[in-house]
């Protein structure tokens, strides 16, 4: 049962000797990550309160470690890196692209939901 | 070679196109499914959360406890700490499929176990988050609207005027006398009833805000220092003597002391469905871990079960990463 892991991470920045040793190094990584998304959530900066793409900076960083996040956690814990190029694009584009529209499909209309209440006839707060 | 036997070949399952079993390879479809689902919970969660942007709960104003620690402002460590939990519990089910590729009995046992016993801590712990956000902390009236107002009131802080939460019981006066008792089936001509009462009728709520001079109400619209906006005293007396309906405390699926109850609706829908899934890998977990003891791998040469429900158990942790984000730090 000879199974070939590709040991290196960060655009082979960091190579591994063995598996062993990339999943703690992973795991590391994904520690440093969560502590950073607390800290920030705990701390909120000012600086980072800024609005950037009708979003807070701060909440494009949180989506954006996420992301990072998901990424080594399907690439070396469900050893997505090891499987055929196929294979990998079969599962994350598909998904990437129909998460995408639905969540621009949504969010796009709750947006309008919001500015109906918020400028027109329609009253709530009451 | 002839056709006939070729073409056993190919389609009598002995083939592996992608390089990948039959058994992983729907692992990883279902996996893109359950994902999109997901999505779909997540994704209707940000609608509803774009439709009130301006009155949504502030996630560190709701998630404050930490077990043992009461009375203590903790936001979000437990969850953070939920989180590790999970995460290492991926560690530990990786580095069990790792001892299977090297057909390491005792290892792949041992991994297992580690993997479980992460898995329970993590629905105990969603278990006990639960509870805490059901039972409440410092109770809101409730608005005609259905929107909530909270109280509170100013104190020094480092020579800094802070706005501090106060509890309805502790300003509250009881009435001597209740006018409305809850109504029972056995009380009744027809055999119906009623939810239970609130704790305190609004005039209890009433009396108690004009007796104590210093609480002010705070309601859901959020300011633009962020924060949500707090009414002067005598606005704050106008507003629940003319919209104030209800007396909430906690959370369940009709009311919500922290704000809409939209939140607390998409907070059991999501949570829960991810605690199902928990549940589940836990289950299955359980399952595959008997059958390494029993040595059921060792014998079909091969532990590439425990690799397929590494799969899911890590999706599960995956699924985690974003609930996180979305409903605690965002």
């Amino acid at each position: 049962m000879a199974h070939e892991h590709k040991l290196e991470i960060f655009q082979g920045l960091l190579k591994f000797k063995s598996n062993t040793q990339k999943i703690w190094g992973v795991l590391i990584f994904l520690t440093i990550v969560t502590i950073i998304e607390v800290a920030l959530g705990i701390v909120k900066p000012e600086a980072l309160m800024a609005k950037f793409l009708g979003m807070k900076l701060l909440n494009w960083i949180f989506i954006i470690l996420t992301i990072v996040k998901a990424y080594y956690i399907t690439w070396d814990f469900m050893h997505m890196r090891d499987e055929t190029k196929a294979l990998r694009r079969m599962v994350v584009w598909t998904a990437i692209f129909l998460i995408l529209y639905l969540i621009f499909i949504l969010l796009q209309e709750g947006g309008y939901v919001f500015d109906v209440y918020d400028n027109g006839f329609i009253k709530r707060d009451f | 070679m002839s056709t006939a036997v070729a073409e056993g070949k190919t389609w009598g399952g002995g083939n592996q196109p992608l390089k990948a079993s039959y058994g992983k390879m729907m692992m990883w479809f279902f996996i893109v499914s359950d994902a999109l689902t997901f999505s779909g919970f997540l994704a209707a969660y940000g609608f509803s959360r774009f439709k009130f942007i301006d009155a949504w709960p502030i996630a560190d104003e709701v998630f404050t406890h930490f077990p043992f620690l009461h009375g203590v402002d903790a936001p979000m460590y437990y969850v953070a700490f939920m989180t590790f939990v999970l995460i290492m519990s991926s560690v530990t089910m990786v580095l069990a499929v790792d001892a299977g590729h090297h057909m390491n009995k005792a290892k792949v046992t041992i991994y297992m176990f580690l993997t479980i016993i992460g898995g329970l801590i993590f629905v105990g712990s969603q278990a006990w988050e639960w509870g805490t956000f059901i039972k409440g902390d410092y109770g809101a009236v409730q608005t005609k609207g259905g929107n909530i107002l909270q109280f509170g009131h100013y104190v020094d802080k480092d020579g800094e005027q802070v706005f501090k939460r106060v509890a309805v019981r502790d300003f509250a006066v009881a009435a001597a006398h209740q006018d409305r008792t809850q109504h029972e089936s056995r009380k009744g001509i027809w055999f119906v009833d009623e939810g239970a009462l609130p704790a305190y009728t609004m005039d209890e709520v009433i009396h108690g805000l004009q007796a104590n001079k210093d609480v002010l109400v705070r309601t859901q619209i959020i300011n633009e220092e962020g924060e949500k906006t707090v009414l002067s005293r005598e606005e704050s007396i106008n507003q629940i003597m003319k919209n104030g309906r209800l007396y909430v405390e906690g959370a369940n699926l009709h009311v919500n002391e922290y704000g809409s109850p939209l939140f607390a609706d998409f907070f059991f829908f999501i949570t829960g469905f991810h605690g199902f899934h928990v549940f589940s890998g836990v289950i299955i977990n359980i399952i595959i871990f008997f059958n390494v003891v029993l040595g059921t791998y060792e014998r079909r040469g091969s532990y590439e079960m425990v690799e397929k429900v590494g799969l899911y158990w890590h999706f599960v942790d995956l699924v985690w990463v974003f609930v996180f984000t979305f409903f605690y730090l965002v």
